[in-house]
């Protein structure tokens, strides 16, 4: 059941594990570079709480938060980022290259558009009534396949739901500088019925995501649903050129994490986060524990 | 179809995909100007979309689209099959071929396999031009991942034609993704039959992917020539020549598998004529031919005396037939250069 409480602790662990991650990479745990996904969380726990057995989910860099809400173990996704053995793809893939059970994410813009693509096409042809969910931001909006697949995925019409995370920035470089025109019309023209919800608030996300989903799979046809959401953290480590005062207005507004605690008593609350912190704590700590990595 | 043995490397091409489609329903054919009547911009789909219409899907002129749609059709557990129309059009799909599908096994650390196959036809002389008429495959040669097979115009002893059973075997059996390097006008050619080699030699080396031609009864081989696809066939009758109008006496190694590769019938050869010319159709510069040179000399040190490369010159390909005959080597410039040589 898809309760307030639930909804809850599903965002808070999203947020509490790149938190934790974020706090340690200084210290050189963690090889490479990373994206977070604060203040996106609601858009993962909102779409893929409707995912049924056998469905398929396909993200991109900013991976965490899909990857979380999917089911994956934090413990195996610390492991991951640490470089280890035991991690996800064995220290292999790193953050942006996940693979387990039907999910699956990569690092290069618009190339996961054509994989969900092939992916609805092999699912609709095995007539399973498995769905595929593919997120996507609107920096990818610039990649020419994404267009050719759009095409495709109507003209066939293949059984995906496109969630365009639509937060406005683009690595450092503001969407109004890079996009012209209508973003709904992108995917309209191309004839796949459009959903748009400016919003991070998981009871508005929540029910519309399911309605998508719902028609995507007994129509074995294309959605695609625009969030508008507000990226709350930097693209990777520390790269965010936006002013402070911009910042503290959308934690202020924009926390999806805020606006659903304000739904749950206090003690209730406050014992989802001790217990999330702790998991994701055990978590942690069992990762650097194990063998490999930095 | 099937009762009759094909007659070219086209027919068994087609027979190839008909048997691949027959055997194993997870076969899809995908890519432009597919169906029927047409079959295809060089006919190799010829008849495919009339005997399985659900199971050949024409495309949108999107090479990128459809090559990245396959990757993930095969990650899903399809064994897809595009036809990129030119060979030229490789550039288009590299990133879907590189950063994509070649890469998801490893990526994944072994927990996903994206048996992708990509035909495309290579090479000029048909006046086609600049843009048409290109050898590229060796931007490929090298791509972690990625197998690249081209195929020789033998019948062997396959009912589908070497060709045809290469194609097959590749659909059917690899794991990894594959690029099919085909050639315009090796389409044409008669695949030869024992009859046709009735004055050759023939060692088939299966393990590593090697075809090995000399005369019949003829003296010690002088030199060795390497080179694949429908450049084979030039070599073929250069040899010929070499032996009768020369008496010069050459072997003749022709891989079917350019990556990865393994070399040992080639060293073998090397190790016993001590010269090396390889012959490609691509551009001279970083190709095939430097990394078989490359490889032979750190194999055999002093035991290779002499070693050539012969390739098409470094420029775009014209389209006035003189002209784009200077620009790609010929029959004529490989007994030249071997005549150099020996």
């Amino acid at each position: 059941m898809h309760t307030d409480m639930e909804l809850f602790r599903r965002l808070y662990r999203i947020r509490r594990f790149e938190t934790v991650l974020l706090d340690h990479f200084k210290s050189g745990i963690f090889p490479g570079t990373t994206h977070a996904s604060l203040g996106q969380e609601a858009n993962a726990v909102g779409v893929l709480a409707h995912l049924q057995e056998g469905d398929v989910v396909v993200s991109n860099h900013r991976s965490h938060g899909h990857f979380l809400a999917y089911g994956g173990d934090p413990q195996a996704l610390f492991a991951e980022l640490m470089g280890k053995p035991s991690g996800v793809c064995g220290g292999v893939g790193g953050s942006q290259h996940l693979h387990w059970r039907n999910f699956y994410s990569s690092g290069v813009q618009g190339g996961t558009v054509a994989m969900a693509a092939g992916m609805a096409l092999a699912e609709k042809r095995a007539g399973n009534g498995a769905i595929v969910v593919d997120f996507m931001g609107d920096g990818t909006l610039g990649e020419g396949i994404v267009y050719e697949c759009l095409n495709m995925i109507s003209l066939w019409q293949l059984p995906v739901l496109i969630v365009l995370e639509h937060n406005h920035i683009a690595q450092t470089t503001p969407a109004k500088l890079t996009i012209a025109g209508s973003v709904s019309q992108r995917f309209e023209t191309f004839g796949i019925p459009t959903a748009e919800l400016d919003s991070s608030d998981i009871l508005e996300i929540f029910p519309l995501a399911g309605t998508l989903i719902s028609q995507v799979r007994v129509e074995s046809a294309p959605r695609a649903l625009i969030i508008h959401t507000e990226r709350l953290g930097a693209h990777s480590k520390g790269d965010d050129t936006r002013p402070p005062e911009e910042l503290v207005n959308l934690w202020q507004f924009r926390d999806p994490i805020a606006i659903h605690a304000t739904r749950l008593p206090e003690a209730e609350r406050a014992r989802i986060v001790d217990e999330v912190d702790a998991d994701i704590q055990r978590a942690f700590e069992a990762a650097l524990g194990a063998k490999g990595g930095v | 179809m099937g009762e009759q043995l094909p007659r070219t490397v086209l027919d068994s091409l087609n027979l190839g995909l008909h048997k691949a489609l027959v055997d194993d329903p997870l076969t899809i054919l995908l890519g432009e100007d597919l169906l029927d009547p047409y079959g295809g911009a060089f006919k190799v789909t010829r008849g495919l979309s009339s005997a399985f219409p659900d199971r050949v899907l024409t495309t949108p002129i999107s090479e990128a689209g459809i090559t990245g749609i396959a990757g993930g059709m095969a990650l899903r557990g399809l064994h897809p099959v595009v036809e990129i129309m030119f060979g030229d059009f490789v550039t288009l799909i590299s990133d879907q071929v590189i950063n994509h599908i070649a890469k998801f096994n490893s990526m994944y650390n072994g927990a996903a396999t994206a048996p992708v196959l990509i035909r495309t036809p290579m090479g000029g002389r048909r006046g086609y031009g600049p843009t048409h008429s290109q050898t590229l495959e060796k931007f490929f040669l090298g791509v972690p991942g990625l197998t690249v097979l081209a195929p020789f115009h033998l019948l062997d002893d396959d009912p589908l034609g070497a060709p045809g059973g290469l194609l097959y075997e590749a659909i059917l059996t690899s794991d990894s993704p594959v690029l099919f390097v085909e050639n315009k006008l090796q389409y044409l050619l008669k695949l030869l039959t024992p009859a046709d080699l009735v004055e050759y030699e023939l060692d088939t080396d299966r393990s590593s992917a090697f075809y090995t031609l000399r005369m019949k009864s003829a003296p010690a081989a002088m030199i060795t020539l390497a080179t694949y696809g429908y450049m084979a066939h030039l070599a073929l009758e250069a040899l010929h020549r070499l032996a009768y109008e020369y008496e010069i006496f050459c072997e003749l190694l022709v891989p079917t598998r350019l990556a990865p590769f393994e070399l040992q019938p080639l060293f073998d050869s090397v190790a016993r004529t001590g010269r090396l010319l390889t012959v490609e159709e691509g551009t001279f510069s970083l190709g095939w031919g430097a990394e078989v040179l490359a490889r032979t000399a750190e194999a055999l040190g002093a035991g290779l005396r002499q070693a050539r490369r012969l390739a098409a010159k470094e420029g775009v390909i014209p389209v006035a037939p003189e002209l784009e005959a200077a620009c790609l080597p010929g029959v004529d410039d490989i007994i030249a250069r071997v005549r150099e040589m020996v």
